[in-house]
């Protein structure tokens, strides 16, 4: 009789469970969370083995999944639609997720801020947008970081690489922070040889393999002989200069394995810095960082190790770049500055800190790049 | 329509599906029931399928109309895309009016976009004998093209700078959800606008003389139909039908018009209508099928570690087996026939 | 770098051309044999993602990017006949089947191609066609992969076989009248699988040559509609082999001339420059046909439902 109520009781502990929880019996795989363990959500919107923008991400969530008291559930090719938000709502609702990272940037408007005031007590932390006081409400935030830095240093050590003194950047779509990219490098070059110009093209969008090697091919044969870029997936652009025999400097995660005699540096996220933020103020229960942001000094992004080809006095100029940089309140984007069309965009004597919001706004390509908006 | 076949064809599906995942190393039986779960099986579930459901009923009418006339239009996707522009951009125009009558005119304006594009896939076909299936393809991609250019371009929003979009539209006009579901009335309208199709293929005159174009286009000319006329306003119709499925999500969902919209409706809806045979009221419990498939994807992945792919792999062979079905029903059922008699 | 001035850019299109044109040129040389027999196959969007897959996946097992290419076809082969079956039961719609498969392939390729993603697989070795030449843009444009000139040849030997030979024959009466084939004693339906199947096999090659030449990856977003597009391809050549080489190499230069012109300083509009093709193609279809002939040159069964 004892041992018909205990299975019993058993079974109906398995099959209830609570209703966040909700594991069938005989289901295998990941169970859902039990009440101690902290249950964190990560949403990709493409696979999780790009070798590029969701790669990073992904890389900090398998960090994450290390730390003790915290589970994470995953679920990638997300599209930016309504799906996004039934995503979400799942995670919290059938895997009681309590801390979300959508991690695409078309995910923050309407889909997760509509989630975030669906549910109150769940912690939305988005990448790269903008979030505002007033405006968004609390439990949502969004963190993101100065890559443009990196790509800073990129630039100084393609102005050393470069012998034709052109260098190349694919981009994807005409957004500020891939403009601020484009202009961090030509900038970083320019610090070598102000005689630089960077050649740009737009494929349109984030992720065209074909136009990605296209442009690779264009730019080369235009005398171009690095090149970097900013679209989803830079596997294919590292490849193509690889076979080209042309340098290449790197972006969002680090594929000098794909380039072992081309590969320069590269300027890496380091996503792990705000996970663990993030993380950690949840456990603890403190009110939730709203808007995080971080360069090389903070810890957000990083710079591959330097390849075989850069020289000697090409690292002592980006370690110095770089040391200015970690000491805090480096101003990258100072005037005089004029964009490509002869107009002075910052005036002489202004200077913008990292952190300055106007920065995450640019709508110009500085003197020096060979191409429009 | 008979029931017995369709179930069975599932059945088969689910058979060789789970084959599949056998081959693959993992269990069926797990995976089943997570799709049960995620599709079907709690109301949060079914939540998910109606909304998955709602875009892909509008844009299976928009293949199943013209099919009735026995032209095979697969250009759905850009009749979506420029209908949401088109909703948008009246949104943005009405600027203050009365809510009701802005929804109204977004909506409008939608199933107007919509359905002149593909009215024009009809008046090629029958005014100059271009193929169907290849110009509405071809109009799909110049529509998406079209779109993105102007939604970038003149009708960027200053503000949208990381995700490029219309201005987005006054939260006093977008369309709410239907009163006790977490999803917006775009499915509501879907299912009024089948029965609707239903309604007029059965039991009217003009759904009759759709049907006779279909058949048999010249007897309906000596008859006297304006065939011509006919095949337009139905590829309008049906062009309608997709607009208005982008026009909901701009104006339930997004707010705005953006890449977001050309996520692939269109195509799916192509697979409905066939699966469906062009019937708009088998249209819905197939969509509701396929949204629930598509609504399992996300407990695949997070409980079993199985890739989002999956879930492709399962519509493809469930869509293979449905079509074929009829056929091989056919012919099993005449070799029983002629072995017993 | 030697200048080579304003000649730059068309020897940079030109290269763009050679290169893109490749896996149009298959697939459509193989969607041609499966129309001429009077089939549709819209499938082969997925078949030519299936076959990059199949291919990088062959080669990175094996160290050998000909075996992937080998592989590739195969298994191109294996679902073009799955097509083919398919649509030989009665009253099955060739184009539903399509664009079943054509989710179908995407779906296999996207799920066994996962773990090969992150990996390097050899790649297919470039013929240098422009050794002679000393500027580097003009070496660099000439570098031809070896399956452009197995495509090129592949046309000119479907041309000679659709005109001359008994199974050209076989394959273009089948696709002009079932009736007729019927009538000389031809097996009908053998014919089509069998010639779907083939342009199945075309179509995994031309994926093959995305993963295992340029760009030379497999990721999941390697196709951006190819398969589609070698479909109205088909069309524009009215169905003759040659034609679909020119036109393979018209569209494969637009799809390159879009980078190359931003490379060159001009830039913007870029959307419509991509959307350029496909108006092309739907303003020579408009242009040349006639609701009262059919389109001349299609072959009479395609299009009718069985």
């Amino acid at each position: 009789m004892n041992e018909l109520m205990r299975s019993r009781r058993r079974f109906l502990q398995l099959a209830g469970g609570s209703a966040a929880a909700g594991v069938l019996p005989g289901i295998p795989g990941r169970a859902a969370a039990q009440t101690s363990k902290l249950v964190v959500g990560v949403i990709y919107v493409g696979p999780k083995d790009d070798y590029g923008y969701n790669q990073a991400q992904a890389q900090a969530a398998a960090k994450i999944k290390k730390l003790p008291g915290v589970s994470v559930v995953e679920e990638e090719r997300v599209p930016e639609t309504v799906e996004v938000q039934k995503t979400m709502a799942s995670m919290i609702e059938q895997d009681g997720a309590s801390l979300l990272f959508p991690t695409s940037f078309g995910y923050f408007d309407p889909h997760m801020l509509r989630m975030a005031e669906k549910y109150p007590k769940v912690r939305f932390a988005h990448c790269g947008a903008m979030w505002t006081e007033g405006k968004h409400p609390k439990n949502t935030g969004s963190y993101f970081g100065y890559i443009d830095e990196c790509q800073y240093l990129n630039g100084i050590a393609a102005g050393f690489a470069s012998k034709s003194k052109k260098i190349g950047f694919i981009a994807a779509k005409p957004i500020p922070q891939v403009l601020r990219n484009i202009n961090a490098f030509t900038l970083g070059a320019q610090s070598v040889d102000p005689k630089i110009t960077t050649q740009l093209i737009f494929t349109g969008d984030w992720a065209l393999p074909v136009k990605e090697a296209e442009a690779c091919n264009a730019m080369i044969d235009q005398g171009v002989d690095v090149i970097t870029m900013h679209v989803d997936s830079p596997k294919v652009i590292v490849e193509n200069c690889e076979r080209r025999g042309i340098y290449v400097c790197g972006y969002h995660a680090n594929q000098s394995a794909l380039a072992p005699k081309g590969y320069l540096t590269g300027a890496e996220w380091n996503w792990i810095t705000p996970y663990t933020i993030h993380v950690k103020a949840a456990m603890s229960g403190a009110p939730m960082s709203n808007f995080l942001r971080g360069g090389l000094k903070e810890g957000f992004v990083t710079t591959s190790p330097y390849g075989k080809a850069v020289s000697e006095g090409a690292r002592k100029k980006a370690d110095g770049a770089k040391a200015a940089m970690m000491k805090g309140d480096y101003v990258l984007f100072k005037g005089p500055l004029d964009d490509n069309a002869g107009k002075t965009v910052i005036a002489a004597g202004t200077g913008y800190k990292q952190t300055d919001l106007v920065l995450e706004q640019m709508n110009y390509l500085v003197a020096g790049v060979i191409g429009k908006i | 329509m008979r029931l017995g076949l369709p179930v069975a064809s599932l059945v088969v599906a689910g058979l060789l599906f789970g084959l599949f995942i056998l081959a693959v190393g993992r269990d069926p039986l797990a995976v089943y029931a997570l799709i049960w779960r995620g599709g079907f099986g709690s109301g949060f579930a079914w939540q998910n399928t109606l909304s998955r459901a709602s875009p892909i009923i509008l844009t299976a009418l928009a293949v199943a109309i013209p099919a009735r006339m026995g032209l095979i239009q697969i250009g759905g996707e850009g009749a979506l895309a420029l209908g949401g522009l088109a909703a948008s951009l009246t949104g943005i125009a009405a600027g203050s009016g009365s809510p009701v009558a802005t929804q109204a005119l977004m909506l409008i304006a939608s199933m107007a976009a919509g359905g002149a594009w593909i009215a024009a896939v009809g008046a090629l076909k029958h005014y100059r004998g271009v193929n169907e299936t290849i110009s509405s393809l071809l109009l799909a991609y110049i529509a998406i093209a079209l779109f993105n250019h102007l939604v970038e371009g003149p009708f960027k929003d200053p503000g949208s700078l990381n995700k490029p979009s219309t201005r987005p539209l006054d939260a006093a006009v977008m369309i709410g959800s239907i009163p006790g579901l977490d999803v917006h009335w775009g499915l509501a309208a879907g299912v009024v606008l089948c029965l609707l199709a239903g309604f007029v293929l059965k039991h009217t005159r003009y759904g009759f003389a759709l049907d006779t174009i279909g058949a048999n286009p010249r007897v309906a000319l000596l008859a006297g139909l304006p065939v011509g006329p006919a095949i337009v306003a139905g590829c309008f119709a049906g062009g309608a039908a997709a607009g208005l499925a982008g026009g909901f999500e701009v104006a339930a969902v997004n707010g705005n018009a953006n890449t977001s919209l050309i996520v692939g409706y269109g195509y799916t809806g192509i697979l409905v209508a066939f699966v469906a045979r062009h019937q708009p009221l088998a249209i819905l419990p197939v969509a509701l099928l396929f949204g629930g498939i598509g609504a399992s994807s996300g407990l695949l992945q997070r409980r079993l570690d199985l890739p989002d792919a999956t879930v492709l792999v399962l519509q493809g062979v469930a869509f293979l087996v449905i079509l074929a079905a009829d056929p091989v029903a056919e012919i099993v059922g005449n070799r029983l026939r002629r072995s017993a008699a | 770098m030697t200048d080579l001035g304003l000649w730059g850019i068309p020897i940079a299109m030109l290269g763009g051309a050679l290169r893109v044109s490749v896996p149009f040129l298959f697939v459509s040389l193989g969607e041609c044999i499966t129309e001429r027999s009077g089939r549709i196959n819209l499938g082969l969007e997925g078949v030519l993602v299936f076959g990059a897959m199949a291919g990088y996946a062959m080669s990175y097992k094996t160290g050998n990017a000909w075996l992937g290419i080998v592989a590739a076809a195969l298994a191109g082969t294996a679902l073009g006949l799955l097509h083919g079956l398919l649509c030989s039961l009665r009253r099955v719609n060739d184009i539903a089947i399509g664009i079943a498969l054509m989710l179908f392939g995407l779906g296999l390729a996207f799920f066994f191609g996962k773990p090969y993603v992150q990996p390097k697989a050899p790649m297919l070795p470039d013929i240098a066609l422009g050794g002679w030449s000393p500027w580097p843009a003009v070496r660099a444009a000439l570098d031809v992969s070896p399956l452009l000139l197995i495509g090129i040849v592949a046309g000119f030997a479907l041309n000679y076989a659709f005109r001359s030979t008994r199974w050209g024959l076989h394959v273009r009466v089948v696709g002009d009248s079932a009736d007729a084939a019927r009538a000389l004693g031809l097996h009908v339906n053998r014919i089509r699988i069998f010639a779907t199947a083939i342009g199945g096999g075309f179509a995994g090659v031309g994926g093959s040559f995305l993963s295992l030449a340029y760009p030379g990856s497999w990721n999941e977003a390697l196709s951006s509609g190819q398969g589609l597009m070698a479909i109205a391809l088909v069309i524009f050549a009215r169905w003759r082999p040659l034609a679909c080489l020119g036109a393979a190499f018209l569209f494969g230069g637009a799809g390159a001339i879009g980078p190359s012109l931003q490379a060159a300083g001009i830039s913007s509009g870029y959307y419509l420059f991509n959307a350029a093709p496909y108006v092309l193609t739907l303003g020579l279809l408009i242009a040349t046909s006639s609701p009262r002939r059919k389109l001349a040159g299609a072959p009479g069964e395609l299009g009718r439902q069985t």
